[in-house]
Protein backbone atom coordinates (compact mmCIF):
# COMPACT_ATOMS: atom_id res chain seq x y z
CA UNK A 1 0.00 0.00 0.00
CA UNK A 2 1.36 3.16 -1.03
CA UNK A 3 0.29 6.63 -0.99
CA UNK A 4 1.84 9.54 -3.17
CA UNK A 5 1.79 12.40 -1.97
CA UNK A 6 2.36 15.79 -4.25
CA UNK A 7 4.19 18.60 -3.35
CA UNK A 8 4.08 21.90 -5.11
CA UNK A 9 5.89 25.29 -4.06
CA UNK A 10 3.11 28.25 -4.85
CA UNK A 11 5.78 31.08 -5.10
CA UNK A 12 4.41 33.92 -3.05
CA UNK A 13 1.81 32.10 -1.18
CA UNK A 14 3.20 28.87 0.30
CA UNK A 15 2.85 25.16 -0.82
CA UNK A 16 0.19 22.65 -1.46
CA UNK A 17 -0.22 19.08 -1.03
CA UNK A 18 -1.86 16.10 -2.81
CA UNK A 19 -3.36 13.10 -2.21
CA UNK A 20 -5.29 11.21 -5.04
CA UNK A 21 -7.32 8.04 -2.92
CA UNK A 22 -7.76 5.19 -3.82
CA UNK A 23 -11.12 5.67 -5.48
CA UNK A 24 -9.68 8.54 -7.63
CA UNK A 25 -10.59 11.42 -5.71
CA UNK A 26 -7.99 14.23 -5.11
CA UNK A 27 -7.96 15.93 -2.12
CA UNK A 28 -5.40 18.92 -1.17
CA UNK A 29 -4.00 20.34 1.38
CA UNK A 30 -2.87 24.35 0.81
CA UNK A 31 -0.54 25.80 3.44
CA UNK A 32 -0.42 29.63 3.58
CA UNK A 33 3.01 30.98 4.74
CA UNK A 34 1.04 32.71 7.55
CA UNK A 35 0.60 30.08 9.29
CA UNK A 36 -3.39 29.42 7.28
CA UNK A 37 -4.30 25.90 5.78
CA UNK A 38 -6.89 24.73 3.25
CA UNK A 39 -8.02 22.17 2.75
CA UNK A 40 -9.40 21.26 -1.03
CA UNK A 41 -11.46 19.09 -2.27
CA UNK A 42 -11.35 18.35 -6.32
CA UNK A 43 -14.55 18.31 -8.69
CA UNK A 44 -15.21 14.84 -10.39
CA UNK A 45 -16.07 16.54 -13.31
CA UNK A 46 -13.35 18.53 -13.61
CA UNK A 47 -10.34 16.91 -11.80
CA UNK A 48 -8.26 20.52 -11.85
CA UNK A 49 -10.90 22.27 -9.79
CA UNK A 50 -11.38 22.41 -6.39
CA UNK A 51 -15.37 21.80 -5.88
CA UNK A 52 -14.43 22.77 -2.33
CA UNK A 53 -11.75 24.86 -0.41
CA UNK A 54 -12.32 25.22 3.70
CA UNK A 55 -10.30 27.17 5.75
CA UNK A 56 -8.71 25.53 9.10
CA UNK A 57 -7.18 27.20 11.43
CA UNK A 58 -4.05 25.31 12.61
CA UNK A 59 -5.97 23.44 15.70
CA UNK A 60 -8.44 22.37 13.59
CA UNK A 61 -5.58 20.44 11.46
CA UNK A 62 -4.00 19.21 14.07
CA UNK A 63 -7.47 17.50 15.80
CA UNK A 64 -8.02 16.39 12.19
CA UNK A 65 -4.96 14.88 11.63
CA UNK A 66 -5.16 13.11 15.18
CA UNK A 67 -8.82 11.97 14.22
CA UNK A 68 -7.43 10.68 11.05
CA UNK A 69 -4.28 9.04 12.45
CA UNK A 70 -6.19 7.04 14.81
CA UNK A 71 -8.62 5.22 12.83
CA UNK A 72 -5.80 5.13 9.48
CA UNK A 73 -3.38 3.12 12.65
CA UNK A 74 -6.44 1.06 13.92
CA UNK A 75 -7.49 0.08 10.95
CA UNK A 76 -4.08 -1.28 9.65
CA UNK A 77 -3.86 -3.27 12.90
CA UNK A 78 -6.95 -4.72 11.87
CA UNK A 79 -5.93 -5.63 8.36
CA UNK A 80 -2.70 -6.60 9.04
CA UNK A 81 -3.93 -9.54 11.22
CA UNK A 82 -7.38 -10.28 9.47
CA UNK A 83 -5.26 -12.14 6.68
CA UNK A 84 -3.39 -14.15 9.36
CA UNK A 85 -5.48 -17.70 9.99
CA UNK A 86 -6.89 -17.97 13.42
CA UNK A 87 -6.10 -14.84 15.05
CA UNK A 88 -8.19 -11.80 15.24
CA UNK A 89 -8.15 -8.18 16.32
CA UNK A 90 -11.02 -6.51 18.71
CA UNK A 91 -11.19 -3.15 20.65
CA UNK A 92 -12.04 -4.15 24.27
CA UNK A 93 -13.40 -0.94 26.17
CA UNK A 94 -12.36 -0.30 29.63
CA UNK A 95 -15.56 -0.69 31.88
CA UNK A 96 -15.57 2.43 34.32
CA UNK A 97 -16.27 -0.22 37.28
CA UNK A 98 -13.40 -2.98 36.03
CA UNK A 99 -11.00 -3.65 38.90
CA UNK A 100 -7.60 -2.66 36.91
CA UNK A 101 -8.93 1.26 36.28
CA UNK A 102 -6.01 3.22 37.56
CA UNK A 103 -3.66 0.42 37.76
CA UNK A 104 -1.13 -0.26 35.37
CA UNK A 105 -1.55 -2.84 32.70
CA UNK A 106 1.34 -5.15 33.74
CA UNK A 107 -1.29 -6.03 37.02
CA UNK A 108 -3.52 -7.40 34.80
CA UNK A 109 -1.13 -10.11 33.21
CA UNK A 110 -3.63 -10.37 30.44
CA UNK A 111 -0.59 -12.19 28.18
CA UNK A 112 0.23 -14.99 31.16
CA UNK A 113 -3.14 -15.53 31.88
CA UNK A 114 -4.76 -15.97 28.03
CA UNK A 115 -2.16 -15.16 25.72
CA UNK A 116 -3.42 -12.50 24.16
CA UNK A 117 -1.36 -9.60 23.29
CA UNK A 118 -2.15 -5.38 23.96
CA UNK A 119 -0.97 -3.90 20.93
CA UNK A 120 -2.35 -0.19 21.46
CA UNK A 121 -4.43 1.92 23.67
CA UNK A 122 -6.86 4.35 22.06
CA UNK A 123 -7.33 7.56 24.32
CA UNK A 124 -8.53 10.77 24.09
CA UNK A 125 -8.50 10.34 20.32
CA UNK A 126 -5.01 9.55 20.26
CA UNK A 127 -3.21 6.04 20.13
CA UNK A 128 -0.58 4.96 22.44
CA UNK A 129 1.18 2.11 20.66
CA UNK A 130 2.73 -0.73 21.96
CA UNK A 131 1.85 0.43 25.95
CA UNK A 132 4.39 -1.00 28.55
CA UNK A 133 3.21 -2.67 31.53
CA UNK A 134 3.77 0.22 33.63
CA UNK A 135 1.15 1.96 31.39
CA UNK A 136 -1.65 2.72 33.95
CA UNK A 137 -5.32 2.06 32.22
CA UNK A 138 -7.89 5.21 32.48
CA UNK A 139 -11.62 5.14 32.36
CA UNK A 140 -12.82 5.02 28.77
CA UNK A 141 -9.93 3.74 26.72
CA UNK A 142 -9.90 1.43 24.40
CA UNK A 143 -7.71 -1.63 24.56
CA UNK A 144 -6.64 -2.87 20.84
CA UNK A 145 -5.85 -6.81 21.49
CA UNK A 146 -4.41 -9.55 19.32
CA UNK A 147 -5.15 -13.00 19.72
CA UNK A 148 -7.11 -16.51 19.43
CA UNK A 149 -10.74 -16.02 19.74
CA UNK A 150 -11.03 -17.72 23.09
CA UNK A 151 -7.90 -16.08 24.34
CA UNK A 152 -10.24 -12.88 23.32
CA UNK A 153 -12.97 -13.66 25.00
CA UNK A 154 -10.82 -14.56 28.25
CA UNK A 155 -9.49 -11.18 28.08
CA UNK A 156 -12.81 -9.52 27.94
CA UNK A 157 -13.67 -11.09 30.98
CA UNK A 158 -10.59 -10.23 32.26
CA UNK A 159 -10.38 -6.85 32.03
CA UNK A 160 -14.18 -6.37 33.20
CA UNK A 161 -13.98 -8.89 36.02
CA UNK A 162 -10.48 -9.44 37.11
CA UNK A 163 -9.20 -12.80 37.55
CA UNK A 164 -11.28 -16.26 38.03
CA UNK B 1 -4.20 80.48 6.14
CA UNK B 2 -0.56 79.66 5.66
CA UNK B 3 0.65 77.26 3.50
CA UNK B 4 1.19 74.55 6.41
CA UNK B 5 -2.62 74.28 7.53
CA UNK B 6 -3.51 74.03 3.59
CA UNK B 7 -0.63 70.76 3.25
CA UNK B 8 -2.67 69.44 5.69
CA UNK B 9 -5.95 70.06 4.85
CA UNK B 10 -5.14 68.92 1.13
CA UNK B 11 -3.01 65.85 2.14
CA UNK B 12 -6.03 64.76 4.99
CA UNK B 13 -8.87 65.63 2.47
CA UNK B 14 -7.17 63.45 -0.10
CA UNK B 15 -6.33 60.45 2.10
CA UNK B 16 -9.79 60.37 3.41
CA UNK B 17 -11.18 60.50 -0.03
CA UNK B 18 -8.90 57.04 -1.02
CA UNK B 19 -10.22 55.32 1.93
CA UNK B 20 -13.79 55.88 0.98
CA UNK B 21 -12.92 54.83 -2.55
CA UNK B 22 -11.01 51.59 -1.22
CA UNK B 23 -14.32 50.30 0.95
CA UNK B 24 -15.73 51.11 -2.15
CA UNK B 25 -13.71 48.98 -4.22
CA UNK B 26 -13.65 46.29 -2.03
CA UNK B 27 -17.69 46.14 -1.77
CA UNK B 28 -18.11 46.02 -5.49
CA UNK B 29 -14.92 42.91 -5.43
CA UNK B 30 -12.95 45.41 -7.10
CA UNK B 31 -9.38 46.15 -7.02
CA UNK B 32 -9.03 49.94 -5.69
CA UNK B 33 -6.28 51.24 -8.05
CA UNK B 34 -8.59 52.25 -10.71
CA UNK B 35 -10.49 54.38 -8.34
CA UNK B 36 -7.40 55.89 -6.89
CA UNK B 37 -6.16 56.64 -10.44
CA UNK B 38 -9.78 58.07 -11.27
CA UNK B 39 -9.93 59.93 -7.64
CA UNK B 40 -6.14 61.32 -8.82
CA UNK B 41 -7.74 62.69 -12.09
CA UNK B 42 -10.27 64.25 -10.93
CA UNK B 43 -7.85 66.60 -8.57
CA UNK B 44 -5.32 67.01 -10.93
CA UNK B 45 -3.81 68.99 -14.24
CA UNK B 46 -6.88 70.12 -16.10
CA UNK B 47 -9.09 68.29 -13.27
CA UNK B 48 -11.71 69.88 -11.08
CA UNK B 49 -10.00 70.91 -8.32
CA UNK B 50 -6.21 71.07 -8.64
CA UNK B 51 -3.88 70.53 -5.35
CA UNK B 52 -1.49 73.31 -4.71
CA UNK B 53 0.96 72.68 -1.38
CA UNK B 54 0.54 68.88 -1.46
CA UNK B 55 1.67 68.41 -4.50
CA UNK B 56 4.82 67.86 -3.67
CA UNK B 57 4.68 65.54 -0.94
CA UNK B 58 2.80 63.30 -3.34
CA UNK B 59 5.60 63.71 -5.68
CA UNK B 60 7.86 61.81 -3.04
CA UNK B 61 5.31 59.87 -1.48
CA UNK B 62 4.86 58.14 -5.27
CA UNK B 63 8.55 57.91 -5.48
CA UNK B 64 8.87 55.68 -1.99
CA UNK B 65 5.55 53.98 -3.35
CA UNK B 66 7.34 52.64 -6.28
CA UNK B 67 10.53 51.64 -4.48
CA UNK B 68 8.09 50.09 -1.64
CA UNK B 69 6.22 48.16 -4.36
CA UNK B 70 8.93 46.26 -5.64
CA UNK B 71 10.92 45.35 -2.39
CA UNK B 72 7.51 43.93 -1.13
CA UNK B 73 7.75 41.83 -4.56
CA UNK B 74 11.07 41.53 -4.00
CA UNK B 75 10.81 40.11 -0.32
CA UNK B 76 7.73 37.55 -1.62
CA UNK B 77 9.98 35.24 -3.40
CA UNK B 78 13.05 33.68 -1.85
CA UNK B 79 16.00 33.59 -4.35
CA UNK B 80 15.67 29.45 -4.72
CA UNK B 81 12.22 30.02 -6.27
CA UNK B 82 13.27 32.36 -8.10
CA UNK B 83 15.72 30.48 -10.03
CA UNK B 84 13.12 27.22 -9.87
CA UNK B 85 10.91 28.68 -11.97
CA UNK B 86 12.56 30.36 -14.56
CA UNK B 87 14.20 26.96 -15.01
CA UNK B 88 10.10 25.27 -15.32
CA UNK B 89 8.58 28.20 -17.02
CA UNK B 90 11.06 30.04 -19.53
CA UNK B 91 9.09 28.60 -22.59
CA UNK B 92 5.36 30.48 -20.82
CA UNK B 93 7.55 33.40 -20.12
CA UNK B 94 8.93 33.77 -23.78
CA UNK B 95 5.76 33.56 -25.20
CA UNK B 96 4.34 35.84 -22.33
CA UNK B 97 6.72 38.28 -23.46
CA UNK B 98 6.03 37.89 -27.36
CA UNK B 99 2.50 37.56 -27.51
CA UNK B 100 1.84 40.93 -24.77
CA UNK B 101 4.89 42.96 -25.16
CA UNK B 102 4.94 43.12 -28.98
CA UNK B 103 1.45 44.50 -29.69
CA UNK B 104 2.04 47.46 -27.43
CA UNK B 105 5.56 47.84 -29.44
CA UNK B 106 3.44 48.21 -32.41
CA UNK B 107 0.46 50.21 -31.20
CA UNK B 108 3.39 53.09 -29.96
CA UNK B 109 5.46 53.35 -33.38
CA UNK B 110 1.84 53.35 -35.26
CA UNK B 111 1.19 56.36 -33.00
CA UNK B 112 4.72 57.69 -33.81
CA UNK B 113 5.87 57.30 -30.11
CA UNK B 114 9.65 56.87 -30.59
CA UNK B 115 11.81 53.81 -28.96
CA UNK B 116 11.15 54.92 -25.56
CA UNK B 117 7.56 54.97 -26.53
CA UNK B 118 7.71 51.56 -28.01
CA UNK B 119 9.58 50.19 -25.04
CA UNK B 120 7.44 51.40 -22.52
CA UNK B 121 4.04 50.40 -24.07
CA UNK B 122 5.88 47.01 -24.40
CA UNK B 123 5.71 47.09 -20.75
CA UNK B 124 2.56 48.27 -19.56
CA UNK B 125 1.14 45.53 -22.08
CA UNK B 126 3.17 42.83 -20.93
CA UNK B 127 2.73 42.74 -17.17
CA UNK B 128 -0.44 41.14 -15.66
CA UNK B 129 -1.29 42.67 -12.24
CA UNK B 130 0.20 40.20 -9.46
CA UNK B 131 -1.68 41.70 -6.51
CA UNK B 132 -4.83 41.50 -8.34
CA UNK B 133 -4.88 38.55 -9.99
CA UNK B 134 -3.52 36.83 -6.43
CA UNK B 135 -6.24 37.95 -4.58
CA UNK B 136 -8.71 36.86 -7.19
CA UNK B 137 -7.15 33.39 -7.10
CA UNK B 138 -8.02 33.29 -3.32
CA UNK B 139 -10.93 35.35 -3.18
CA UNK B 140 -12.59 32.68 -6.04
CA UNK B 141 -11.05 29.69 -3.94
CA UNK B 142 -8.63 28.84 -6.71
CA UNK B 143 -5.36 28.61 -4.72
CA UNK B 144 -5.75 24.66 -4.63
CA UNK B 145 -6.44 24.26 -7.92
CA UNK B 146 -3.78 22.11 -10.12
CA UNK B 147 -3.63 25.09 -12.45
CA UNK B 148 -2.58 27.87 -10.35
CA UNK B 149 1.13 26.74 -10.07
CA UNK B 150 0.97 27.65 -13.90
CA UNK B 151 -0.81 31.12 -13.04
CA UNK B 152 1.68 31.57 -10.85
CA UNK B 153 4.69 31.26 -12.64
CA UNK B 154 3.74 33.40 -15.24
CA UNK B 155 3.60 36.35 -12.48
CA UNK B 156 6.90 35.39 -10.90
CA UNK B 157 8.48 35.62 -14.26
CA UNK B 158 7.20 38.75 -15.19
CA UNK B 159 8.58 40.23 -12.09
CA UNK B 160 11.68 38.70 -12.12
CA UNK B 161 12.01 40.00 -15.99
CA UNK B 162 10.74 43.83 -14.56
CA UNK B 163 14.46 43.54 -13.21
CA UNK B 164 15.69 43.67 -16.54
CA UNK B 165 13.34 45.21 -18.14
CA UNK B 166 13.40 48.43 -16.14
CA UNK B 167 16.90 49.28 -16.72
CA UNK B 168 16.66 49.19 -20.25
CA UNK B 169 13.82 51.28 -20.23
CA UNK B 170 15.71 53.84 -18.44
CA UNK B 171 18.91 53.01 -20.91
CA UNK B 172 17.00 53.82 -23.84
CA UNK B 173 15.74 56.75 -21.99
CA UNK B 174 19.17 58.27 -21.48
CA UNK B 175 20.95 56.59 -24.78
CA UNK B 176 20.91 59.20 -27.93
CA UNK B 177 22.80 57.19 -30.49
CA UNK B 178 21.28 53.46 -30.95
CA UNK B 179 24.81 51.80 -30.17
CA UNK B 180 25.52 54.39 -27.04
CA UNK B 181 22.03 52.75 -26.19
CA UNK B 182 23.25 49.21 -26.75
CA UNK B 183 26.18 50.17 -24.56
CA UNK B 184 24.35 51.51 -21.39
CA UNK B 185 21.65 48.68 -21.51
CA UNK B 186 24.55 46.03 -21.79
CA UNK B 187 26.00 48.29 -18.47
CA UNK B 188 22.33 48.03 -16.83
CA UNK B 189 21.92 44.25 -17.63
CA UNK B 190 25.55 43.29 -16.45
CA UNK B 191 24.91 45.51 -12.80
CA UNK B 192 21.54 43.79 -12.16
CA UNK B 193 23.14 40.34 -12.74
CA UNK B 194 26.11 41.36 -10.67
CA UNK B 195 23.55 42.20 -7.86
CA UNK B 196 21.67 39.44 -8.39
CA UNK B 197 24.25 36.78 -8.01
CA UNK B 198 25.32 38.57 -4.62
CA UNK B 199 21.84 38.17 -3.68
CA UNK B 200 21.50 34.44 -4.76
CA UNK B 201 25.09 33.85 -3.40
CA UNK B 202 25.28 36.11 -0.12
CA UNK B 203 21.53 36.59 0.75
CA UNK B 204 21.67 35.41 3.76
CA UNK B 205 24.55 37.55 4.87
CA UNK B 206 22.56 40.24 4.27
CA UNK B 207 19.67 38.75 6.08
CA UNK B 208 22.02 39.04 9.42
CA UNK B 209 22.41 42.48 9.33
CA UNK B 210 18.88 42.83 10.82
CA UNK B 211 17.26 40.78 13.58
CA UNK B 212 13.67 39.62 13.37
CA UNK B 213 13.22 40.38 17.11
CA UNK B 214 13.17 44.25 16.69
CA UNK B 215 10.28 45.47 14.68
CA UNK B 216 11.52 49.03 14.94
CA UNK B 217 14.82 48.80 13.52
CA UNK B 218 13.93 46.04 11.32
CA UNK B 219 11.22 48.77 9.51
CA UNK B 220 13.68 51.41 9.70
CA UNK B 221 16.54 49.88 8.50
CA UNK B 222 15.11 47.74 5.35
CA UNK B 223 13.67 50.84 4.15
CA UNK B 224 16.89 52.64 4.72
CA UNK B 225 18.78 49.83 2.83
CA UNK B 226 15.65 49.89 0.23
CA UNK B 227 16.14 53.29 -0.77
CA UNK B 228 20.03 53.73 -0.31
CA UNK B 229 20.54 50.64 -2.83
CA UNK B 230 17.91 51.96 -5.06
CA UNK B 231 19.48 54.96 -4.87
CA UNK B 232 23.00 54.19 -6.01
CA UNK B 233 21.24 52.01 -9.10
CA UNK B 234 19.49 55.43 -10.08
CA UNK B 235 22.65 56.93 -9.61
CA UNK B 236 24.60 54.11 -12.29
CA UNK B 237 21.77 54.68 -14.30
CA UNK B 238 20.01 51.54 -13.45
CA UNK B 239 16.34 52.10 -12.73
CA UNK B 240 16.08 52.60 -8.53
CA UNK B 241 12.89 50.54 -8.64
CA UNK B 242 15.18 47.86 -9.68
CA UNK B 243 17.89 48.14 -6.78
CA UNK B 244 14.52 47.95 -4.19
CA UNK B 245 13.45 44.67 -5.62
CA UNK B 246 16.74 42.83 -5.70
CA UNK B 247 16.70 43.93 -1.64
CA UNK B 248 13.87 42.32 -1.34
CA UNK B 249 15.10 39.34 -2.87
CA UNK B 250 18.44 39.10 -0.85
CA UNK B 251 16.63 39.38 2.37
CA UNK B 252 15.29 35.81 3.22
CA UNK B 253 14.04 33.10 5.99
CA UNK B 254 12.26 34.77 9.28
CA UNK B 255 13.86 38.04 8.54
CA UNK B 256 12.01 38.63 5.18
CA UNK B 257 8.74 37.09 6.94
CA UNK B 258 8.98 39.87 9.24
CA UNK B 259 10.32 42.71 7.14
CA UNK B 260 6.88 41.58 5.17
CA UNK B 261 5.10 42.10 7.68
CA UNK B 262 6.42 45.89 8.95
CA UNK B 263 6.24 47.13 5.48
CA UNK B 264 3.32 46.15 4.23
CA UNK B 265 1.41 49.07 5.97
CA UNK B 266 3.60 51.29 4.68
CA UNK B 267 3.85 50.14 0.73
CA UNK B 268 -0.07 50.43 0.93
CA UNK B 269 -0.03 53.75 1.57
CA UNK B 270 2.97 54.68 -0.46
CA UNK B 271 1.47 52.91 -3.18
CA UNK B 272 -2.06 54.21 -2.77
CA UNK B 273 -0.67 57.68 -3.00
CA UNK B 274 1.81 56.50 -5.94
CA UNK B 275 -1.47 55.85 -7.77
CA UNK B 276 -3.50 58.93 -6.76
CA UNK B 277 0.17 61.26 -8.04
CA UNK B 278 -0.13 59.65 -11.54
CA UNK B 279 -3.84 60.67 -11.70
CA UNK B 280 -2.58 63.78 -10.41
CA UNK B 281 0.02 64.65 -13.33
CA UNK B 282 -1.83 62.83 -15.97
CA UNK B 283 -3.78 65.80 -17.97
CA UNK B 284 -7.50 64.73 -17.78
CA UNK B 285 -7.87 66.08 -21.02
CA UNK B 286 -6.23 64.33 -23.09
CA UNK B 287 -7.99 61.35 -21.82
CA UNK B 288 -10.38 61.33 -24.45
CA UNK B 289 -7.63 62.13 -27.53
CA UNK B 290 -5.87 58.23 -26.29
CA UNK B 291 -9.23 56.40 -25.78
CA UNK B 292 -9.50 54.78 -29.27
CA UNK B 293 -5.97 53.33 -28.89
CA UNK B 294 -6.39 52.11 -25.55
CA UNK B 295 -9.74 50.12 -26.36
CA UNK B 296 -8.05 48.48 -29.16
CA UNK B 297 -4.93 47.91 -27.35
CA UNK B 298 -6.80 46.64 -24.27
CA UNK B 299 -8.75 44.39 -26.53
CA UNK B 300 -6.47 42.65 -28.16
CA UNK B 301 -3.68 42.24 -25.52
CA UNK B 302 -6.67 40.33 -23.38
CA UNK B 303 -6.91 37.95 -26.21
CA UNK B 304 -3.06 37.51 -26.33
CA UNK B 305 -3.18 37.50 -22.71
CA UNK B 306 -5.89 34.63 -22.42
CA UNK B 307 -4.31 32.78 -25.05
CA UNK B 308 -0.48 32.71 -22.76
CA UNK B 309 -2.78 31.66 -19.80
CA UNK B 310 -4.41 28.95 -21.81
CA UNK B 311 -0.92 27.93 -23.67
CA UNK B 312 1.09 27.74 -20.14
CA UNK B 313 -1.69 25.40 -18.45
CA UNK B 314 -1.71 23.72 -21.70
CA UNK B 315 1.76 22.76 -21.22
CA UNK B 316 1.44 21.79 -17.41
CA UNK B 317 -1.02 19.17 -18.30
CA UNK B 318 -4.00 21.02 -17.38
CA UNK B 319 -7.66 19.99 -19.01
CA UNK B 320 -10.01 22.54 -20.99
CA UNK B 321 -11.86 23.98 -18.31
CA UNK B 322 -8.62 24.63 -16.59
CA UNK B 323 -7.07 26.29 -19.35
CA UNK B 324 -9.72 28.59 -19.84
CA UNK B 325 -9.39 29.98 -16.09
CA UNK B 326 -6.01 30.63 -16.28
CA UNK B 327 -6.21 32.23 -19.52
CA UNK B 328 -9.13 34.64 -18.47
CA UNK B 329 -7.76 35.16 -14.32
CA UNK B 330 -4.44 36.72 -16.20
CA UNK B 331 -6.10 39.54 -18.14
CA UNK B 332 -5.84 42.06 -15.68
CA UNK B 333 -3.00 44.73 -15.49
CA UNK B 334 -2.32 47.06 -13.08
CA UNK B 335 0.39 48.38 -10.42
CA UNK B 336 3.24 47.89 -12.89
CA UNK B 337 1.56 49.40 -15.91
CA UNK B 338 1.51 52.37 -14.31
CA UNK B 339 5.02 52.11 -12.75
CA UNK B 340 6.41 51.55 -16.16
CA UNK B 341 4.32 54.41 -17.82
CA UNK B 342 4.78 56.39 -14.67
CA UNK B 343 9.11 56.12 -15.37
CA UNK B 344 8.89 56.84 -18.92
CA UNK B 345 6.66 59.65 -18.50
CA UNK B 346 9.40 60.79 -16.11
CA UNK B 347 12.01 59.71 -18.00
CA UNK B 348 10.88 61.93 -21.25
CA UNK B 349 8.51 60.00 -23.18
CA UNK B 350 5.45 61.61 -24.80
CA UNK B 351 3.06 62.60 -22.15
CA UNK B 352 0.00 61.21 -23.80
CA UNK B 353 1.74 57.77 -22.55
CA UNK B 354 0.10 58.34 -18.90
CA UNK B 355 -3.10 58.72 -19.61
CA UNK B 356 -3.69 55.98 -22.81
CA UNK B 357 -1.96 53.77 -19.65
CA UNK B 358 -4.71 55.14 -17.13
CA UNK B 359 -7.21 54.17 -19.82
CA UNK B 360 -5.81 51.27 -20.33
CA UNK B 361 -5.46 49.79 -17.28
CA UNK B 362 -9.17 50.90 -15.79
CA UNK B 363 -10.34 49.19 -18.96
CA UNK B 364 -8.20 45.83 -18.27
CA UNK B 365 -8.83 45.98 -14.22
CA UNK B 366 -12.98 46.48 -15.01
CA UNK B 367 -13.10 43.39 -17.46
CA UNK B 368 -10.69 41.44 -16.17
CA UNK B 369 -12.25 41.12 -12.95
CA UNK B 370 -15.76 39.76 -14.54
CA UNK B 371 -13.60 37.65 -17.18
CA UNK B 372 -11.92 35.57 -14.12
CA UNK B 373 -15.77 35.04 -12.93
CA UNK B 374 -17.01 33.50 -16.62
CA UNK B 375 -15.56 30.14 -15.49
CA UNK B 376 -17.46 30.14 -12.56
CA UNK B 377 -20.89 30.46 -14.06
CA UNK B 378 -22.99 27.59 -15.00
CA UNK B 379 -23.02 28.66 -18.69
CA UNK B 380 -19.48 27.97 -19.37
CA UNK B 381 -19.06 24.49 -16.87
CA UNK B 382 -22.84 23.36 -19.33
CA UNK B 383 -20.38 24.57 -22.57
CA UNK B 384 -17.52 22.74 -20.78
CA UNK B 385 -19.88 19.30 -20.39
CA UNK B 386 -21.10 19.62 -23.51
CA UNK B 387 -17.76 19.38 -25.45
CA UNK B 388 -16.78 16.75 -23.53
CA UNK B 389 -19.40 14.67 -24.27
CA UNK B 390 -18.65 15.61 -28.05
CA UNK B 391 -15.42 14.93 -28.07
CA UNK B 392 -16.48 11.09 -26.53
Amino acid sequence: MTIRIEKVDLPGIGTRHDLVTESGRRLSVVAYRDGERNLGIFDVEDPDACRDSIAITEDEAEALADLLGTSVAVSRLTALTDSTSGLYTEQLELAPDSPYLNRPLGDTKVRTRTRVSIVAIVRDGGVVPSPTPAEVLRGGDIIVAVGTRDGLEAAGRLLSNGPD
Amino acid sequence: MDDGTLILIEIGAVLLGMSLLGRLAARIGLSPIPLYLLFGLAFGTGGLLPLHEAHEFFETGADIGVLLLLALLGLEYSPAELVSNLRQSKYAGAIDFLLNALPGAVMALLLGWGPLGAVALAGVTWVSSSGVIAKVLRDLGRVSNRETPAVLSILVIEDLAMAFYLPVLTAVAVGVSLWQGAISVGIAVGVVLLILFVAFKWGHVVSRLFSAEHQESLLLGVLGLTMLVAGLAEGAQVSGAVGAFLVGIALSGRVAREAESVLTPLRDLFAAMFFVFFGLTTDAGQLLAVLLPAVVLAIVTMATKVLTGYLAARRAGIGVPGRWRSGLVLVARGEFSVVIAGLAVGAGAVPELAPLATAYVLITILVGSFAARITDTKWFKARMRQRALVRR
